[in-house]
């Protein structure tokens, strides 16, 4: 018979982006203990709020089969009294025993049977091990010293199999079927069967389907802006699918509800506005027809309604309050310039080994005048910092930048200039966006290379999932903003540690981002990879050919021209000699090499192919003659030197391969 | 239904007066021992010994005491409506904390006047860490409508120390609660007593301590006070170990970090020197912490 199973981990409340990464985990642990424990069944759900996890499952054998273990016992020479031994250790009589031959002779053996254990007491032994598995980004106690770690205490656990509760304790609380329900509309105690436990939690405030709950922010959404509005305007929400996830991992019953604010403060950037927004509040922004930002703001509450509009009001004079103090800071920070504040940088730190911003702007305007950056991108990099002093930035960090483009414009710098520092920060993730001008992109580059090399060169390397300095994205941007911005750019005064790095970002990129076969990033990027326009010519040269019929053997024949000069140890010295080629099939390939010399590289694969493959049927490089055997080492060398400086196709992985011709000329070295 | 879904008063709203006795009582009836203010400077009620130290070790410990709380460069000469130089924290300590912690704090979230059927309420990650104190907790700050109005935290370490029971550590923004309730724009609108307001109370306090902490606090003497301060502390620490001074010792720490805070807002450390005077008060913290525990198991 097969039965269903529900868990619910009943926690306090779990921060919200930890919650969809922990139910996978959850997911991944039972499939584990269910292919482990051949209980059979299937996880038919897992879903969560801020305060539980569930996971459900279904066709779960009511035992686990039984099963049989062959257990080897002493060697039949030791003779009957160790078999009557062996029998009694069993439990058995030495009738029972058989024989078994291993190559170290005839042993007896017993046939254990083994009865299947009860699911559910498998259940109770493995969970609260399969619970506190779940790995999290920082745990805590609650029960004191030495007592279980979770990412947040465990208040309740439901643990069905069938009508069963399956009996276990973990950090003190024992698993029953009393879940609870939303803190403020729900009970605290609601009985619950498998069948009814997501009806029970909705009539008591809890929305357990993180899509129903995103569906209801988003048809409240609709709803609320879908009203009739007294000036008659439309207004329509700016999506935002992060902190729509955010909201639906922060709320049991969530309802969207629409305020305003006064429009006096839109004079206010819109950055700054929505930040405080976004950032602070977790409200949604409002537009209006023409996409500018409306006086208004959508939040979402975790309960079922505001009749009397406290929370809309509670929510306007918090917003009242940032925005007011966004606008002192706004002027407050306009009594000193910019570049008034470059002295006060002196006073923040970059990092405790580097120093201040202060000395960082330094180099970075030493590294713009490198790059050969205008006397506007020069500007930009001398006062991109100078932000970091101000109110507003203090408060809300993360307009970085941003404030200091806005402040720059508003004290008179040019267009150029203003850009440039309101840009420097981006591109801030795998695909937002570039640096949109020319100076905005060099300052941008200076700033991130500045900021890896001072970093690699004390020793400041990110290691697995730690990167406090956001190392990797300092990279991926410089890496894109060259490529993508078409920039110049020669990785200066990289140490080996960081040339290593950069060399996984380019490739990453290439890889991931740009979605090019792995073998032949890594054939190109081989064959050089400090210039990055050039290493993308490469790449979509070599793309371009890949599936052309010469491509794969003459990649192949690579590998083997390889093979062959490391087996050989050649070290590549000697002069090749046209007096030492032999007529024939070398003769041939060297002047075919000859012939093609300076033609593009995909017209000389088709050409070279047959002649390389004639050479490689016919010749024997490892002429008995060292002289001769030089020389063609030499040929082959020359051969791949020319076609390196495109890729190292070696690298490129072939699906046809002759291993027999391979080796004859390999192994005979 | 539970105790604190029930409005507690009808809709007038409390005064900043009244919200404290109406808490204090609240956490006294739960077994709390309702202490005055400590009586030095202190920058959060978490640096009162009543929170650094007593969290400390086996020993349960229940208490709740107002603590003004003074962060010399959040001062604004009085004239923002939301920052104070000086604002005044209701600090709660229940350790061990018990299992229905944050359904007691509901509670006193009803006692208070607040109807949460009505309300938005939301917990939001919000990890507390204090370097000066080598302490750490986790936790969340508490939304009630958008509007941060407690900070809930489970200490895990203080005074670089793993802590034996879990406290819970409830930290309310009396300033910013009564606002709230009482709808104001300002802080200075805040009715302390019928008839009277914050400004009457506090206004000359704000303005004149941002004068000195910005502009006239003598930077040469607060050094001199620090390096004494800290000499004196060493002194408890090391020669006069084992002769039960260890409140005594903690005080010229806290004395130490309030004068770390006010040279910081007088602009008077250097980025070079920042970690280091930090390293130093936290040394202090650090070894009155182990001082402390060795005299608790002692006893």
């Amino acid at each position: 018979m097969s039965l269903p199973f529900l868990l619910e981990i009943g926690t306090e409340e779990i921060p919200d982006w930890m919650i969809p990464p922990a139910i996978n985990h959850l997911r991944d642990l039972f499939q584990g203990l269910l292919d482990r424990t051949k209980a059979s069944g299937t996880i038919t759900a897992v879903d969560a709020t801020p305060r539980r996890l569930v996971l459900r499952a279904e066709g779960l054998a009511e035992r686990q089969p039984d099963s049989e273990e062959l257990i080897l016992g002493p060697p039949k020479s030791a003779g009957s009294g160790a078999a009557v031994g062996f029998a009694k250790k069993m439990g058995t009589t030495p009738d029972q025993l058989g024989t078994e031959i291993s190559p170290k002779g005839e042993y007896y053996c017993f046939k254990k049977h083994m009865k299947g254990q009860a699911t559910i007491a498998i259940l109770a032994v493995d969970l609260p091990q399969l619970i506190l598995k779940i790995p999290w980004p920082k745990t805590m106690y609650w029960n004191g010293k030495g007592s279980e770690k979770f990412i947040r205490p465990i208040r309740w656990i439901v643990a069905l199999f069938g009508d069963s509760v399956v009996p276990f304790e973990l950090a003190g609380v024992g698993a029953s079927n009393i879940t609870q329900g939303h803190r403020i509309l729900g009970k605290s105690a609601i009985p619950v069967t498998i069948a009814n436990f997501d009806q029970a939690l909705e009539a008591n405030g809890v929305i357990l389907s993180a899509i129903k709950r995103r569906d209801k922010i988003l048809s409240g959404i609709t709803k609320l802006l879908s009203e009739p509005r007294p000036e008659g305007s439309v207004l329509r929400v700016r999506p935002d699918p992060a902190l729509l996830e955010t909201l639906v991992y922060i709320t049991e019953l969530p309802t969207p509800i629409l305020g305003g604010f006064d429009s006096q403060f839109l004079t206010l950037p819109s950055e700054v506005l929505v930040t405080v927004m976004r950032h602070h509040q977790k409200y949604f922004s409002v537009e209006d027809e023409k996409g500018n930002l409306a006086p208004h703001f959508i939040a979402v509450m975790n309960t079922d309604a505001d009749p009397e509009g406290l929370v809309r009001d509670g929510n306007e004079r918090g917003l009242r309050a940032r925005f007011n103090d966004a606008r002192f800071f706004w002027e407050q920070d306009q009594k000193r310039k910019l570049e008034e504040r470059l002295e006060d940088l002196k006073n923040v730190t970059f990092q405790a080994k580097l120093g201040s911003y202060f000395e960082k702007t330094a180099r970075v305007v030493e590294l713009v005048k490198q790059f050969r950056g205008s006397a506007h991108a020069q500007r930009a990099a001398l006062l991109a910092k100078c932000d970091l002093t101000t109110d507003m930035v203090k408060e809300f960090t993360d307009l970085q930048g941003i404030v200091g483009g806005l402040y720059a414009k508003a004290q008179g710098e040019s267009e150029d200039v203003s850009r440039a520092i309101y840009d420097h920060y981006k591109p801030l993730s795998m695909d937002g966006e570039i640096p949109s001008t020319e100076s905005s992109r060099v300052v941008a580059l200076a700033d991130k290379w500045d900021t890896l090399t001072s970093c690699f060169n004390v020793g400041m390397v990110p290691t697995g999932s730690r990167d406090p300095f956001a190392l990797r994205r300092a990279a991926q941007g410089v890496v894109r903003i060259v490529i993508e911005g078409q920039v110049k750019f020669n990785f200066p005064g990289m140490n080996d540690a960081l040339r290593e790095f950069m060399r996984d970002r380019v490739d990453y990129y290439f890889r991931d981002v740009r979605a090019f076969a792995y073998d032949e990033v890594r054939a190109c990027i081989a064959a050089g990879w400090a210039d990055l326009l050039d290493l993308e010519s490469r790449l979509k040269r070599v793309q371009a050919i890949r599936h052309t019929p010469d491509f794969e053997p003459i990649a192949a024949s690579f590998k083997r021209i390889k093979n062959i000069l490391q087996q050989a140890q050649f070290s590549g010295a000697g002069q090749l000699g046209a007096e030492l080629i032999e007529p024939g099939p070398e003769q041939e390939l060297y002047s075919e090499i000859r012939r093609t010399d300076g033609q593009p590289l995909e017209s000389r694969i088709a050409a070279l192919r047959p002649k390389l493959d004639f050479f490689f049927d016919k010749v024997l490089v490892n002429a008995p003659d060292p002289q001769i055997r030089q020389n063609r080492l030499a040929l082959l060398q020359s051969l791949l030197l020319e076609f390196s400086t495109v890729a190292d196709f070696s690298e490129i992985v072939t699906e046809t391969k002759n291993e027999k011709r391979e080796t004859r000329n390999e192994e005979r070295l | 239904m539970t105790s604190h879904q029930q409005p507690a008063t009808s809709g007038v709203p409390l005064s900043f007066q009244e919200t404290i006795f109406r808490l204090k009582q609240y956490w006294s009836d739960r077994g709390c021992i309702i202490q005055e203010p400590y009586d030095l400077e202190v920058g959060a009620g978490t640096m009162a010994p009543e929170t650094f130290l007593r969290v400390l070790g086996p020993k349960p410990y229940r208490v709740a005491y107002v603590q003004p709380s003074r962060r010399p460069a959040d001062g604004r000469y009085g004239e923002n409506p939301n920052r104070l130089y000086k604002h005044q924290q209701l600090q709660v300590i229940l350790k061990p904390s018990p299992a229905d912690v944050i359904d007691q704090y509901l509670g006193s979230l009803a006692a208070i006047g607040i109807d949460l059927r009505k309300h938005d309420i939301k917990f939001e990650e919000d990890n507390w860490e204090a370097p000066t104190l080598g302490a750490w907790g986790i936790g969340w700050q508490v939304m009630l409508d958008g509007l941060e109005i407690t900070q809930f935290t489970y200490f895990q370490q203080c005074g670089g120390i793993d802590l034996d029971l879990v406290p819970a550590e409830l930290t309310y923004g009396l300033e910013r609660i009564v606002k709230f309730l009482q709808n104001v724009e300002s802080v200075y609108d805040i009715e302390w007593v019928p008839g009277v307001r914050y400004h009457d109370v506090r206004f000359k306090d704000e303005q004149q301590f941002s004068v000195y902490n910005f502009e006239l606090a003598d930077v040469p003497t607060l050094w001199k006070l620090f390096d004494l301060h800290e000499q004196e502390c060493q002194r408890l620490l090391t020669t006069f170990a084992k002769r039960l001074c260890v409140l005594p010792a903690y005080d010229q720490a806290l004395k130490c970090s309030h004068l770390f805070n006010l040279l910081d807002s007088r602009g008077a450390i250097s980025v070079t020197e920042r970690v280091g005077v930090i390293g130093r008060v936290r040394k202090l913290a650090l070894g009155v912490a182990k001082m402390w525990m060795e005299q608790e198991a002692a006893e």
